[in-house]
């Protein structure tokens, strides 16, 4: 069979055995045709995201320099003294990922762990959909509960702002753990039963197992379904626009104000800045940092998940 | 590495061949409810969350013509009847963009696509867009539909974009429908001496036909979810008409954002009874998808 090692490309399923039935039909070729064309629009699609961002950012640059983009410590696009540094926006914007992964990850990670080692199948049926309804919740939403909710909650026994990273990260990571639970949950079902049992036979309790035998196994699953999760953290503009604030800080201090990449895009989105001008370019600029770190992270994470699935086949 | 003769914690678990298997056996059925409380936390959350918001909103939700007013700019009047409108027509037009297009890429590459570099370009290219942060679709959108085709902040912008940023999630979704379909139909097909497009279409497309739908509706109720993108093409937070295709915008995830930066205490309560509103709209979308799949599917 072909088919053996498709797994990790499926368009080597398309039945080529059966191409070699060319039909003279013309009306065939058409439909190939326009199949084809559909299939391009996905291409178009990143052609012109890469040529809009990439022409606007070019010109961006062209009056304000690389070294006040990446040297400046100040974010103030929007004062009279203005200011590019775009770190206080990468800042905010790792912050509140790193909140919110810390959150995601143990629940995502104990949830796969214990739908896969523990529920019976068919409990885990029924509770693999209900945690994945948290990815399915519109995320202005989670903006709603962190700002209105979680906030006044916390600021019973903490003195958070109004607006802070903390209660932005921490609905980020429920939010998030369903996207780590879920590729995690594959990862370790694709850990083969014999190693299992390998271990269950040198005496072993099942704990240990899980620790030393099943998650090392799923371990590059794991990390490629963790470093989607970043990503999608990273991206997440809704969430953190509501609930963290605008104020673009240097800060480690998760109890303050910050403001994300994602977060000024919207609030430079939502005022009054004409096309041409340099605060619409600024946009584009943190639109491109934005989009290449998506793009490398969602890259190693496909790596990552990639190599895995080789090392099973 | 010092091997100690003392109790510490290295010993312990250097020390896991040997005999103490109750208390090892413990901390297994320790972190076992650990585990368990890792997965229910996610859940308690979400009910939380639904009660808050059902708390907050209920009364809102319920008052009259909160579904058939325009809004106001008094937070206990008016309603969320564009807002309504808008993503019911956001959501109409990113099907029928996004279902022909996905469904014949899907089909291009499991049917029809060789085994090229070029292929596999847009193997990865399609999974690539599936992880690009909704805001970026926004500049995509802004660019193209608002400023090279000339729709200004139309809805017909907004609802391009949302269909650019669903298309990798049916393709996906629909590529998996369709690789589902057993070999032996199309053989079968093929047998008869039938053409490669009508043996698609007459056996392949109706076998696969639940599962695409599903992923549509998936993909169209986060369509529907989207606020970012919709903020960078120009969506307004007030809207007093019913939009048209090519005029001014609203949705619900942005009426509901436009609600919760307002100062006045009142206007949470109308955010909660929007969100009230968007997630029956999803809710339905979503019991329409599972209702295909368990009616339509051919086993």
């Amino acid at each position: 069979m072909q088919n053996t090692n498709s797994q990790d490309e499926p368009y080597l399923l398309s039945r080529q055995s059966l191409d070699k039935n060319p039909s003279e039909d013309i009306s065939e070729k058409i439909v190939a045709a326009v199949l084809f064309a559909c299939a391009l629009v996905s291409v178009l699609t990143t052609f012109g995201i890469v040529v809009i961002i990439f022409q606007e950012t070019f010109s961006f640059f062209q009056e304000v320099s690389f070294a006040q983009f990446f040297l400046d410590t100040k974010w103030t696009p929007l004062f009279a003294d203005k200011h590019f540094g775009v770190w206080p926006l990468i800042n905010g914007t790792f912050l509140t990922t790193a909140i919110a992964m810390a959150v995601a990850i143990p629940l995502g990670l104990s949830s796969a762990i214990y739908l896969s080692e523990y529920a019976e199948p068919k409990v885990a049926a029924i509770l693999r959909p209900a945690v994945e309804l948290l990815a399915g919740i519109p995320t202005v939403v989670y903006g709603y509960f962190a700002l209105l909710f979680l906030t006044p909650l916390l600021r019973n026994f903490i003195p958070l702002e109004i607006f802070n990273a903390l209660s932005a990260g921490l609905m980020m990571g429920v939010m998030i753990t369903p996207t780590v639970g879920s590729i995690s949950l594959d990862a370790i079902r694709a850990v083969p039963r014999s190693l299992r049992e390998g271990a269950y036979a040198l005496g072993i309790t099942k704990l240990e197992t899980i620790f030393k035998v099943v998650l090392p196994a799923a371990l590059s699953g794991i990390i490629a379904s963790i470093i989607l999760g970043i990503s999608r953290a990273v991206g997440e503009t809704m969430t953190v626009l509501i609930a963290a604030g605008q104020q673009p800080r240097l800060t480690v201090n998760f109890m303050e104000s910050i403001e994300t990449m994602t977060a000024y895009m919207a609030q430079i989105s939502g005022g009054d800045s004409p096309r041409g001008s340099l605060n619409f370019k600024t946009l584009y600029a943190v639109g491109a940092v934005l989009f290449l770190l998506t793009l490398a992270l969602n890259i190693v994470s496909y790596w990552i998940a990639n190599r895995f699935k080789e090392k099973y086949d | 590495m010092a091997t100690s003769y003392q109790q510490d914690d290295s010993l312990e678990s250097a020390a896991e061949f040997t005999d103490n298997v109750e208390s090892r056996e413990t901390l297994g059925k320790v972190f076992e409810v650990l585990f368990l409380l890792g997965l229910l936390i996610g859940l308690f959350i979400l009910a939380l969350l639904l009660f808050d918001i059902l708390k907050d909103g209920l009364g809102r939700f319920l008052s009259p013509g909160f579904l058939t007013e325009t809004p106001s700019r008094f937070p206990d009047q008016g309603g969320i009847r564009p807002a309504i409108i808008s993503s019911m027509l956001l959501g109409a037009v990113v099907i029928l963009v996004t279902v022909p297009i996905g469904v014949g890429a899907a089909l291009y590459l499991e049917e029809y696509a060789p085994k090229a570099w070029w292929t596999a370009i847009i193997e990865i290219n399609i999974s690539n867009l599936a992880g690009v942060p909704s805001i970026v679709y926004g500049l995509l959108g802004l660019g193209v539909f608002n400023y090279l085709l000339g729709f200004g902040p139309a809805l017909i912008s907004g609802a391009l974009t949302l269909s650019l940023l669903s298309l990798p999630v049916i393709i996906v979704t629909a590529r998996e429908a369709i690789r589902a379909v057993p070999d032996s139909l199309r053989n079968a097909s093929y047998g008869l001496g039938v053409t490669k497009w009508r043996t698609i279409s007459s056996h392949v497309l109706p076998y696969a036909v639940p599962g695409i739908l599903t992923g549509v509706i998936i993909s169209v109720s986060r369509a529907i979810g989207d606020a970012a993108s919709l903020i960078v093409v120009g969506a307004v937070g007030f809207l007093t008409f019913n939009p048209g295709l090519f005029q001014r915008f609203m949705a619900l995830p942005i009426q509901i954002y436009s609600y919760i930066t307002r100062p006045e205490p009142g206007f949470a309560s109308a955010a909660a009874a929007t969100i009230i509103a968007l997630l029956i709209l999803i809710l339905v979308l979503n019991g329409v998808a599972i209702y295909i799949r368990q009616r339509f599917s051919i086993n």
